[in-house]
């Protein structure tokens, strides 16, 4: 009697194992095949750019090169050598850093400043004031092209790096004032009320209490406002060109100006230097990405 | 010496009154409870007191200085706070000195202080730790020093415990109350407890709808509460209303209450208000007023009663019955034989009753 339940549960055990194992190796499947899809283009453009441009004509996008060759990246990275009709990518990468460092520290500042004033510092009209924010996180980067061009132009700083510095600084202030908002309101107000009995006044409030405690969400802020910031286009392209284009718009140019022969090998290494910064920054402060966006609540 | 005195004081946050026309005094070296309801304004009319909300009208003075319009730091109060508003990015020690820090005190002398309080609150061992590495007892231990570390002419509590478990609540009240036996200060708490408020408290203001509708000591409170409301919130079980109406009978004034049959002597109340025959009025009576026990010298009446449901508490047993339309609960000691299939003995003592307006629900 005792036997045969145990040998039924046995059975029983082992119809699970094997249809958790089925179940568990499908799962897998689907998994390796989704990450394949996702890095075979990486694969291609790394590749690629280690290729000379008669491997490629010859084989096909997998084929892998006969001897590794770095030279397209210094190409691309530093250019040829002769004089006009060359570009390359050096200087433009110091242009997109020198813009993208003041921009991202103005908005995040700013941002940080703004969420701070409608959450503790509360005034009539605040949420309206929050709500109108709100729509520069939805106005088309397209519409306001003309008037920031006129405006860039009335201050005299069209064309140049400050310009671009300016006009992502205002951009930015929409989405680094929601971030900031969000975080400061599950803030206990009582903590800012402690402070102004303790003799903190508005600065210092802010600098030697909520800073502080604010590393999670600087670090999405500042993560966010990067990556916009480095790859965009749009302005880079409407508000600079020539020498103080940055990093995008003179990947575009490189990319759709050659005149002869297309240099895929160029290309590619081109369009990696021009990702790498954005996947450094992710990959420093990617861990507390996720853990600022999910976490808001500070237990004090 | 009057600490803190508030006149004709409003406050309106856009169309809705919080505040109306409060008036209050209270001398140095007294604990004031606010107690009241969620809702009532207690907790602004603290905030008010420390400065952290303007007010539309009327003033506020601490000895006798009008601070109305003076910031918070500079009105010599100390804050503790609900959620205890420690600093999270400071040490304990950080946090207990930030505001002598703020005030530029001299740095030996702010060794001198902080070494006196955490060694009075025994936070020694913690000077170190962050808050996030506290219980909440130290928490609240360490919010209380932050505040006395400042030696402030008034202290200001809101709702300090509410955070806390039930037995610690009990351990830190204790504690406050302690402090305040010891220090001597003007304290005013705020809490919606009425246990807190009984036993801390030197004088209490009952708050309601942004009044206060009562300021006495805890004992008068109870005994003697002026309104409907202050007698319904004080107390557990609160206390038994029964609707009746007034009679004079030759020497005597009677209670008879609804739908019964028989008449409560009432004369040895003290009547601050005339009341005309027949008036309808609510008579109050607190559960320990009603029980097995005679007592002799005191008015009391006797009635055979069912109970319908008995609590049993530990140290006594409620039980309630049926009286008057209205259900009543009396405090019966724990070994008295009280049980739902009998009826039992109830002795109604009518010494120490409330009587009640039925319209204007204020006491007559």
């Amino acid at each position: 009697m005792q036997d045969s339940t145990s040998a039924k549960f046995l059975k029983l055990e082992e119809k699970s194992r094997r249809k958790n194992f089925f179940l568990r190796s499908f799962l897998y499947f689907i998994l390796i095949l989704f990450s394949l899809y996702f890095i075979f283009p990486l694969i291609v453009m790394i590749l690629t750019s280690l290729k000379t441009m008669e491997e490629i004509r010859q084989g096909t996008l997998l084929t892998l090169p006969k001897t590794i060759t770095l030279d397209y990246w210094k190409i691309a990275w530093g250019g040829r050598g002769y004089g006009a009709g060359d570009t390359f990518l050096r200087p433009y990468f110091w242009n997109s850093l020198k813009m993208v460092v003041p921009a991202v520290i103005f908005s995040t500042f700013l941002g940080a400043m703004t969420g701070y004033i409608l959450t503790k510092w509360r005034f009539k009209g605040d949420s309206f004031v929050f709500l109108f924010l709100l729509f520069g996180c939805f106005i088309p980067y397209q519409a306001i092209l003309l008037p920031m061009a006129r405006t860039l132009g009335l201050l005299g700083i069209s064309n140049s790096i400050f310009g671009l510095i300016f006009v992502h600084s205002i951009y930015g202030i929409p989405f680094t004032t929601l971030f900031f908002r969000n975080y400061y309101i599950s803030i206990p107000n009582e903590l800012i009320k402690a402070a102004r009995i303790d003799g903190a006044g508005f600065f210092k409030i802010f600098f030697k209490i909520l800073i502080p405690i604010s590393s999670p969400i600087i670090v999405v802020t500042v993560i966010w406002q990067f990556t916009q910031i480095w790859n965009d286009f749009l302005f880079g392209a409407t508000f600079s060109f020539g020498e103080h284009a940055p990093i995008q718009v003179a990947l575009n140019n490189m990319v759709l100006s050659s005149t002869a022969v297309k240099e895929y090998n160029v290309d590619m290494a081109a369009a990696i230097i021009a990702g790498i910064p954005t996947l450094i920054v992710y990959v420093l402060a990617g861990k507390y990405f996720i853990r600022g966006l999910t976490s808001g609540a500070v237990k004090g | 010496m009057v600490a803190l005195s508030i006149k004709d004081l409003s406050k309106n946050f856009g169309n809705t009154e919080v505040l109306k026309k409060i008036n209050l005094e209270i001398e140095e070296g007294s604990f004031l409870v606010l107690l009241g309801p969620s809702g009532c304004g207690k907790s602004t009319l603290l905030n008010i007191i420390a400065g952290l909300e303007t007010i539309d009208e009327g003033k506020v003075l601490i000895d006798d200085f009008n601070v109305t319009k003076v910031e918070p730091k500079d009105r010599n109060i100390a804050m503790v706070f609900q959620s205890y508003a420690l600093y999270p990015s400071m040490t304990v020690r950080e946090n207990i000195i930030f505001g002598l820090k703020q005030s530029k005190t001299p740095k030996d002398k702010i060794e001198i202080q902080l070494k006196k309080v955490s060694n009075f609150l025994k936070v020694d061992e913690l000077l170190h730790r962050k808050p996030s590495q506290l219980s909440g007892g130290q928490r609240q231990r360490v919010a209380m020093g932050r505040a006395l570390v400042r030696e402030p002419r008034i202290f200001l509590f809101d709702e300090p415990l509410s955070n806390l478990d039930a037995k610690l609540r009990v351990e830190m009240r204790y504690e406050i109350k302690k402090l305040y036996t010891n220090l001597k200060t003007t304290m005013v708490y705020v809490t919606h407890d009425q246990i807190e408020a009984m036993s801390l408290a030197s004088k209490i203001a009952v708050m309601n709808k942004g009044v206060i509708q009562q300021l006495d000591n805890p004992q008068k409170i109870y005994d003697k509460p002026n309104s409907l409301f202050v007698a319904d919130f004080i107390g557990t079980p609160s206390m038994n209303f029964i609707n009746g109406t007034l009679h004079k009978e030759s020497q005597n004034v009677i209670f008879v209450p609804e739908n019964e049959n028989i008449n409560f002597d009432i004369s040895k109340y003290d009547f601050h208000d005339n009341f005309h025959e027949g008036q309808e009025v609510i008579l109050g009576l607190r559960p320990e007023y009603l029980s097995s026990i005679k007592n002799s010298e005191n008015v009391s009446i006797n009635l055979m009663m069912r109970p319908s449901i008995i609590e049993t508490t530990g140290f006594d047993k409620n039980v309630t019955f049926n009286f008057a339309n209205t259900e009543i609960i009396g405090r019966f000691s724990p070994n008295s034989g009280v049980s739902l299939d009998s009826d039992i003995d109830v002795c109604f003592d009518l010494s120490n009753v409330s009587i009640f307006d039925k319209k204007t629900e204020l006491r007559i």
